[in-house]
């Protein structure tokens, strides 16, 4: 990837990390751990992948996305606002009363495609919007972001298996490989390993990314567009609480908003990798 | 008497969907490995290319509809009421009522009357769990006709439908000629003033069949047909609490949270009156011919006629 490209990706990554961090913190709930993990891939998907276009969010020809692990909404929000969706002021209010911004993704929000937050439900959605996209013989494509946690849900194996056998080539299902879920580390907690292998053995092309690296993402990605003859996943490896130091790799973060100490250090710390990426 | 015809309303189902698929080429149908039973095998042998058997997988098969929906397909979803019902529960609260999609769902082999399969296989709790779906519409249809109509009714309303059909064949009541479904209307199948039967399904023929042989014996029973349980024609119901004083219901389905639930929620609200209720008294069902257990369960016109009478002494 072109280095100025690659260093305006980091920068407005960054910006995704402070509105997490803006939104749990005015919430005083939410789950910044997993947002943060996934910050660098959506920023990606949304500035360099998708075909979208917030001034008209309803084309029935755009790509979609389907945030399965919907309890990441701070970053999803953030990416939306940023991009022109609704205004960024709007992230103070996420999960408060009368607020459009719910404490999981809603279809009623200007630019979410779907409401998701159950899990193991939104790729079964995306199978949807996917086979609707064959039969109209549509271009569009259609991503679906899971958790690791989150594939130990059976539908999510009921939507492999139905993706693969209606040979959905336009679904690309990234699973956010953090390692961990409320309950500890994925491998304690009740092992969905080996990821990669279930994937394969349900007839999908697998690849594999580091999800904080933009140049290995842009790799996975244009991997993913020269298949054309299975459903394509994505196992990005990522750090939960990505960006800010004492949350990376703490399960701790998982659903918990930083108190106002934390959220100061938090902001100074993102302030400082995105003034490094200014200069 | 000209001879009964009698038809399952899961039959009705699949025809009609054949029948809209010319009208509507965004309809859809989806099923989890039952269209021989559920009889979307009918449309699929007529369209499979809009045919989609998401094999036994009930919850992706629900949360498949909702992403066809939001591109603008109409989907009908369709399994057993157990499993559209029961087992997707949540991915229809979720993925689809909270969303508001236009799904219908095609719920066939409701009740007790599934028969020789037993209690795993009879649903007597669908339409309570659906009712407390917010934004979710509910139809019971009583025969062919009106069936098909509901089918009908159901691709043009937008928004989640859950509709109920029957495994057994079930006489046809209603005109094909004059018979008008309108959703969430009741109908008065027949006048009367000294008490009520609200009826739904397959129940509505044997409320009919009650009220004659209570017009033997001097008591003049007003039947409604409510195949719209929500939402529910409260006026209508309000109306017949007012003019006759006392209401009996009658559902192939558990006493709790459906039609008789849904009128006694209603009554009391407007004018709190008796409410009897008749039908699977919170117990699990089991095998045995449809009509046995429909008998066994009191789902039939000689218990509704016993009920009434006792309804009666609580005027």
């Amino acid at each position: 990837m072109d280095a100025s490209k690659k260093k305006d990706l980091q920068r407005k990554a960054c910006k995704v990390r402070m509105g997490v961090i803006e939104g749990t913190y005015n919430a005083r709930s939410g789950h910044p751990g997993g947002s943060l993990s996934i910050s660098d891939t959506l920023t990606y998907l949304y500035y360099n992948k998708m075909n979208i276009d917030p001034q008209n969010p309803e084309d029935p020809d755009r790509d979609r996305l389907v945030l399965s692990k919907g309890h990441t909404a701070p970053a999803l929000y953030a990416v939306l606002a940023q991009k022109g969706y609704f205004p960024e002021e709007d992230l103070k209010t996420l999960r408060h009363i009368g607020s459009a911004l719910q404490g999981h993704p809603c279809i009623n929000i200007n630019g979410v495609d779907m409401s998701s937050g159950s899990l193991g439900q939104g790729i079964s959605v995306a199978c949807g919007m996917a086979l609707a996209g064959k039969l109209d013989n549509k271009a569009y494509k259609v991503y679906a972001i899971l958790g690791d946690g989150e594939i130990e849900e059976g539908q999510v194996w009921e939507a492999c298996m139905f993706s693969a056998h209606y040979n959905l080539t336009n679904l690309v299902a990234i699973v956010d490989n953090n390692g961990l879920q409320i309950d500890g580390a994925i491998t304690e907690v009740c092992s969905p390993e080996p990821i990669t292998d279930k994937f394969e053995a349900f007839g999908w092309h697998v690849i594999t990314m580091d999800g904080h690296d933009f140049d290995d993402i842009d790799r996975a990605f244009t991997e993913a567009e020269s298949v054309t003859d299975k459903p394509v996943a994505i196992i990005q490896k990522s750090v939960k609480g990505k960006g800010v130091s004492f949350m990376e790799n703490q399960v701790g973060w998982h659903g918990t908003a930083p108190n106002k100490e934390q959220y100061e250090q938090a902001m100074s710390e993102l302030n400082a990798q995105l003034k490094e990426l200014e200069d | 008497m000209s001879e009964v015809i009698k038809k399952a309303t899961r039959e009705s189902y699949g025809e009609t969907l054949k029948e809209l698929a010319e009208e509507y080429d965004n309809l859809v149908v989806l099923d989890a490995d039952l269209a021989a039973a559920t009889k979307t095998a009918v449309f699929k042998k007529a369209y499979p290319e809009r045919f989609f058997d998401c094999g036994i997988a009930e919850a992706n098969m629900m949360g498949v509809s909702a992403g066809l929906a939001t591109c603008g397909k109409i989907p009908f979803a369709s399994t057993f009421a157990m499993f559209a019902a029961g087992r997707a529960y949540e991915i229809v609260r979720n993925s689809i009522g909270y969303p508001h999609l236009n799904v219908k769902i095609g719920a066939t082999h409701a009740g007790i009357s599934v028969g020789e399969d037993g209690a795993t296989h009879q649903c007597n709790e669908d339409i309570a769990l659906m009712r407390t779906i917010p934004g979710m519409t509910i139809i019971n249809p009583c025969d062919d006709v009106e069936a098909r109509q509901a089918v009908r009714c159901a691709v043009e309303f937008d928004g989640p439908v859950y509709m109920r059909f029957g495994r057994l064949a079930v006489p046809v009541i209603n005109d094909r000629e004059t018979y008008k479904f309108e959703l969430g209307k009741g109908v008065v199948m027949r006048d009367g003033k000294d008490v009520t039967i609200v009826a739904t399904g397959l129940m509505v023929n044997e409320a009919l069949e009650a009220s004659k042989v209570l017009e033997a014996e001097g008591i003049s029973a007003r039947v409604v047909n409510i195949h719209t349980i929500k939402p529910l024609d409260k006026e209508l119901i309000c109306q017949c609490a007012r003019d006759t004083g006392v209401m009996v219901t009658a559902e192939e389905h558990s006493i709790i949270g459906g039609l008789g639930s849904a009128v006694a929620e209603a009554v009391t609200e407007c004018c709190p009156v008796p409410v009897v209720k008749i039908g699977v008294n919170d117990v699990y069902g089991y095998s045995g011919p449809a009509l046995d257990l429909l008998q066994k369960f009191g789902l039939s016109a000689e218990n509704i006629v016993e009920k009434t009478k006792y309804a009666l002494t609580l005027k």
